[in-house]
């Protein structure tokens, strides 16, 4: 199956991209141990700003931006990951989702990871990435993961568990979305609707 | 094949003057182009239509009906007429009055619109655009073809007993083409009716424009009007031209640069490369034209946009000549070659009438 990994990070090297790459490999560790095989892509945005602009502009995508799009809506589950800026995902993150059809992600299994300098934005996930993909009716998975600066250097303390153990738990409940869908029925076809409502109108 | 221009009709600051034509001399303007197109061997002039401003022609069948009069050959279309915010039963008596007018040089293209206000201020919900082009096509349909009409829909009053007045030109309706760029529902209407597909090309890539016209061509062929090759297929293009390619580029970079629809964004050499527009020489639009063939098939219909983005109307004629002299001639000949005898020509009146005509005969004998 297809994990696409969706990274917003701006520097090189970049925590958002390395947040993302530890999110992808638990999930792939846990469908792997379950006896099934995970095809990753990952995405970053950073090459694609011009692209997401020039789209937004003139409405279609150059072809780089429309193979990652392509990519994002052909995926059985997404991981995204973005930096926090001004208490919230980046615009660059939110302006590449706004690019893709608003029913292209119904019901994709979808992991949130953001990063950031302090812990004190870690509500990002709840407040702004989970909403977002609420509106496109992805199904959120319960955990999502936000790694501070210092999340990098420390391990499980008395109240929290540890970065390792938030992306395990992640991976783990992506992995299982994914086994449990891989025999889904594809959905209908709305084209198949669109002939029965002319038909339905057509008298001579 | 017919080969023609279809026009926006935005009145646009000319960036290089930082004039801005009157509403008057833009549509004097427009008018001037369609005179031209005729007179330099063109065969279509289709007339967009807006209710908002930058945009003047919001009474379409007003300006094709001055432009029939003075016009021989020339086939007057639009691009688009409003089919979710226009009454359909003032569409079909509009169009069969310039229908008489034009003595059958009309046919028509149904768009949606998408600017959002315009609904309302007609009436109507934005939300419903697809449902409208619908219900609404689906009464015109019938009061083109029907002397006396029944209906009762949605989204407008209901009728009772209605004749639509003048009835169409020789109980033939006016050859209707769907345009959409993104809708396959709207392909999938063409389809259904054996109506002509446009694909507004003009911004998009060539790999989009194959998807839905190729969408439109088997879907046709589902409905049981003929081959996938048989559908009734339309394009657009967008060209500038200069005998010498930088020339043209130099030229048309700044109305680029700002255009409404485009500017300030992609650079025009990206632009070229991803969308059919072509800044060149005629033979570089010779060639890429042609292209269009290898993802949409032989077709019936291709519409150029030459007159936006605040060109000069005197740049614009000079644009026409070069359209009508030395690319269109050419187009000609190299889209009959290889062209499939049982491929159609896009129907005129003269073709539908021919066909109804031989249909009543065999009805009679049978």
């Amino acid at each position: 199956m297809k994990l696409v990994a969706v990274s917003a990070g701006l520097s090189t090297p970049s925590s958002t991209r390395l947040l993302a790459d530890r999110l992808t490999e638990a999930v792939r560790d846990e469908v792997a141990a379950q006896g099934h095989k995970t095809e990753v892509e990952v995405i970053e945005l950073r090459p694609l700003s011009g692209a997401i602009a020039n789209n937004l502009v003139t409405g279609f995508p150059p072809p780089p931006l429309a193979a990652a799009i392509g990519a994002v809506t052909n995926a059985h589950g997404l991981v995204t990951v973005t930096p926090v800026f001004s208490a919230s995902y980046s615009g660059l993150f939110k302006s590449f989702f706004d690019l893709i059809d608003p029913v292209a992600l119904t019901s994709k299994p979808v992991l949130i990871g953001a990063t950031g300098g302090t812990p004190r934005h870690s509500l990002v996930l709840d407040h702004a990435m989970r909403p977002l993909f609420s509106y496109l009716k992805a199904v959120v998975l319960p955990t999502g993961v936000y790694a501070a600066s210092e999340d990098w250097g420390s391990g499980s303390g008395a109240h929290a568990e540890g970065l390792s153990a938030r992306v395990r738990r992640a991976g783990r409940e992506m992995a299982s979305v994914l086994i449990t869908r891989a025999t889904d029925p594809l959905p209908y076809d709305d084209a198949t609707l669109v002939g029965k409502q002319l038909s339905d109108l057509r008298f001579d | 094949m017919q080969f023609g221009i279809f026009t926006v009709g935005d009145v646009t600051p000319d960036p290089t003057t930082g004039r801005t034509p009157t509403e008057r001399e833009r549509i004097k303007a427009m008018v001037a182009i369609a005179l031209k197109a005729e007179e330099v061997g063109l065969d279509v002039f289709a007339t967009g239509e807006h209710h908002n401003p930058p945009f003047v022609p919001s009474s379409p069948t007003t300006m094709l009906g001055y432009v029939a009069a003075r016009t021989e050959r020339l086939v007057l279309s639009t691009s688009t007429t409003l089919i979710t915010t226009n009454d359909p039963v003032k569409i079909a008596e509009d169009f069969a009055m310039l229908q008489h007018l034009a003595d059958g040089r009309v046919d028509l293209m149904m768009g949606r619109g998408n600017t959002g206000p315009v609904y309302p201020w007609f009436g109507q919900d934005i939300r419903q655009g697809i449902n409208l082009a619908v219900e609404n096509y689906a009464l015109l349909h019938r009061l083109w073809r029907e002397d006396v009409v029944d209906w009762e829909g949605k989204f407008r009053t209901p009728l009772q007993g209605f004749t639509s007045t003048p009835r169409p030109l020789d109980g033939v309706a006016p050859f209707v083409w769907h345009g959409s760029i993104r809708s396959p529902e709207i392909a999938e209407q063409a389809a259904y009716y054996g109506d002509g597909f446009f694909h507004n090309n003009i911004f998009w890539p060539a790999d989009h424009t194959k998807r839905m016209v190729e969408l439109y061509r088997a879907r046709y062929a589902h409905y049981g009007h003929g081959t996938p090759e048989q559908a009734i297929v339309g394009l657009g293009g967008q060209v500038f031209m200069r005998k010498n390619s930088q020339d043209a580029v130099r030229e048309f970079r700044p109305y680029f640069d700002v255009a409404p629809v485009y500017g300030h964004g992609p650079s025009l050499e990206e632009f070229t490369e991803q969308t059919p527009l072509t800044v060149g020489s005629p033979q570089q639009v010779i060639e890429k034209t042609l292209a269009f063939r290898e993802y949409a098939g032989d077709y019936q219909r291709q519409l150029f946009l030459m007159d936006h983005a605040g060109l000069p109307l005197k740049t614009v004629l000079e644009q026409l000549d070069l359209l009508g002299e030395e690319v269109v001639p050419v187009l000609r000949k190299e889209f009959a070659k290889n062209r499939p005898a049982n491929v159609p020509d896009a129907p005129t009146h003269a073709s539908l009438l021919a066909t109804a005509e031989a249909a009543s005969k065999e009805a009679t004998a049978a």
